[in-house]
């Protein structure tokens, strides 16, 4: 055997083609059906391609062939874990175009529903994210604080996860008696958990490890892909919907917006942390200064808002949720109805966050651009 | 609570339905006997902006820096947009994202409407904010069926899953767009659903008269995953 020949066999052994691996749909940290198609050189990750839409349902045009109000509770199946403010910014969308006024009680009492909700979605990925990253124990944790924050939504409504709890002016339900003063409990409560999940995670050496310095990303190029939310603020970029444009009651509070420094995976969670505390201090001024009074406004009971188009948006816990609604003026169903989803623009920005990183920090990366694939996927 | 109808909304026109007693005022006297469908709507309404309010700084400087290329200029609830013709769209693109006047860095949302009785049906939309002047203005491009809309990927990256979703679900003819491929909808899928002749429940099961057809989705190429990811 000569060595020129027994080299090339080697050479063929050790072959460098670039691999390309599916990812999901069935897999446990792709959180959903999302499918990550990786071309990968040796560990790092060359490119990746997500294949969405497995659980595709139509729903824009589906509310385009049903009335105002039962749109409503089709927006509570997009963003599952933050159904209330997938409420909110449409109900909030529907009023602009017909110009109504919302009586101040109902607006505080969806200022509290949307925090409540931001920090029940933000438990959630917290427990997900540890978990993807291999930190059980802090799934143990904060889902025993989301629990409460769905005994709250049941207790106001009755429905734990998809909540139909707005109406185009209003409330449909005014809190119960007592409510209040347990939503003040629970903030007292969250406000010694926090502690503890910063205990298990913020200075642990692993979990600062499999964080820092992955994914980073600059401001410009997050403004230019489109993120939104905690992923736009942890690189620096100041814009927070319920400052820049503020709706429900949120121009009558006092509270901070968290910026990161570096734009990294261990940014991204340390402001959403923060947002944690910021979100109980809203909860805390709306609860002190519930005003009484009607919690619905001057509404028809069948709704026909006049032709026009619009576009509103809020901040819902993972970014941006827009509405583009057109109404034709004359049928009790909108012409077009458009959701801007935040999960589908912030997962556009993951092939550019995985580039030249590891397989496992794909499962970091995931976690931290915090998608819900049936806000994705619609 | 709600059972007045507000008085400058228009009149129902489905009287059986909404039978609860109403303030006589209010209504209408209307025919019961069943009618024939209306007719489709032509078009969105574009408004004109009310005279007295005045043109924002950045409307008009899109205006002094890109003469001409306004068609239209609309004003509706607290929205100001402008309506554009398509072959000029990049060019005021390009100046929205880099004037210092306008300067929106951040597009928040690309899609569409669909308006088939009109010759150009489509209106493509585009929802641009800027985070350092906080200001949003809407873009809208008019387009036939199959007429070229340039995409706005070149200066808005994020522009490249949303014009997808423009193309999978109206049939946009997006061209110079770097990855033109249906996103929501499978790939083999036929049509497009956002489209206003497309019916809610699907075209019907074409696929399962020839069972070939059924069979050939099964049939992929070996290296349909590599080919994915270009």
């Amino acid at each position: 055997m000569t060595t020129e020949a027994s080299s090339r066999r080697i050479g063929q052994a050790f072959d460098t083609d670039e691999l390309v691996l599916n990812m999901g749909p069935q897999h446990p940290s792709t959180h959903g059906v999302l499918r990550v198609v990786l071309r990968l050189d040796g560990e790092r990750v060359v490119d990746c391609d997500c294949v969405i839409g497995y659980i595709h349902r139509g729903v824009e045009k589906l509310c385009e062939n049903r009335d105002w109000t039962q749109i409503i509770l089709l927006t509570d199946r997009m963003d599952y874990v933050a159904a209330a403010t997938s409420n909110l910014g449409y109900v909030e969308t529907v009023e602009k175009l017909m110009q109504i006024e919302v009586p101040r009680r109902a607006r505080y009492i969806r200022t509290i529903l949307a925090e409540l909700q931001r920090i029940a979605s933000h438990c959630l990925w917290l427990g997900t994210h540890a978990m993807d990253i291999g930190a059980m124990t802090v799934l143990l944790y904060s889902f025993r604080e989301r629990e409460h924050v769905l005994d709250l939504f049941e207790e106001f409504c009755g429905a734990r996860l998809t909540y139909n709890s707005m109406r185009v002016g209003g409330l449909p339900l005014d809190i119960p008696s007592g409510w209040d003063k347990r939503v003040s409990e629970f903030c007292d409560l969250m406000e010694t958990k926090l502690d503890e999940y910063e205990e298990l995670l913020t200075n642990n050496r692993i979990w600062v490890g499999r964080t820092r310095d992955v994914g980073v990303i600059s401001g410009e190029e997050a403004t230019a892909l489109g993120l939104c939310g905690p992923p736009l603020r942890g690189s620096g970029v100041l814009r927070d919907l319920r400052k820049d444009e503020p709706n429900a009651a949120y121009e009558e509070f006092d509270f901070d917006i968290p910026l990161g420094t570096r734009g990294d995976t261990y940014d991204r969670y340390l402001i959403r942390l923060e947002e944690f505390k910021q979100s109980i201090r809203i909860i805390r001024q709306a609860i002190a200064g519930l005003p009484e009074g009607p919690i619905m406004g001057k509404v028809p009971r069948l709704l026909k808002p006049p032709a026009g188009e619009t576009y509103h948006a809020i901040e819902s816990p993972k970014g941006e949720i827009g509405y583009f609604i057109a109404s034709d003026g004359r049928s009790t169903n909108p012409y077009r109805f458009r959701v801007r989803p935040p999960s589908f623009c912030n997962l556009q920005g993951l092939r550019r966050l995985v580039k030249g990183h590891l397989v496992a920090d794909v499962v970091a990366l995931i976690g931290t651009i915090d998608i819900v694939l049936g806000e994705v996927d619609r | 609570m709600a059972d007045e109808i507000k008085p400058d909304s228009p009149p129902s026109t489905e009287t059986p339905k909404v039978a609860p007693p109403k303030p006589p005022a209010s209504v209408a006297p209307k025919k019961p006997a069943a009618k024939a469908p209306p007719e489709p709507p032509s078009g969105p309404t574009d408004p004109e902006p009310p005279e007295d309010l005045e043109i924002p700084g950045y409307v008009q400087a899109l205006q002094a820096g890109v003469p001409g290329a306004v068609n239209q200029v609309t004003y509706w609830v607290g929205d100001w947009s402008v309506i554009v013709s398509a072959d000029r769209l990049l060019e005021v693109m390009n100046f929205l994202r880099n004037d210092a006047a306008t300067d929106f860095d951040y597009c928040s949302d690309i899609t569409a409407t669909d308006w088939p009785p009109r010759q150009q049906r489509f209106d493509v939309i585009y929802c641009l904010y800027s985070t350092r002047l906080r200001h949003r203005l809407r873009v809208k491009v008019r387009a036939a069926e199959g007429e070229a809309v340039s995409s706005v990927t070149g200066i808005w990256a994020g522009a490249n899953w949303l014009e997808r979703e423009v193309y999978d679900q109206f049939g946009v003819n997006i061209v110079n767009h770097p990855d033109l491929r249906r996103i929501l909808m499978p790939d083999e899928w036929q049509g497009h659903p956002q489209r206003k002749d497309y019916p809610l429940e699907g075209p019907g099961e074409f696929l399962m008269e020839d069972p070939q057809d059924w069979l050939s989705l099964w049939n992929l190429p070996d290296e349909a995953g590599e080919a994915d990811i270009e």
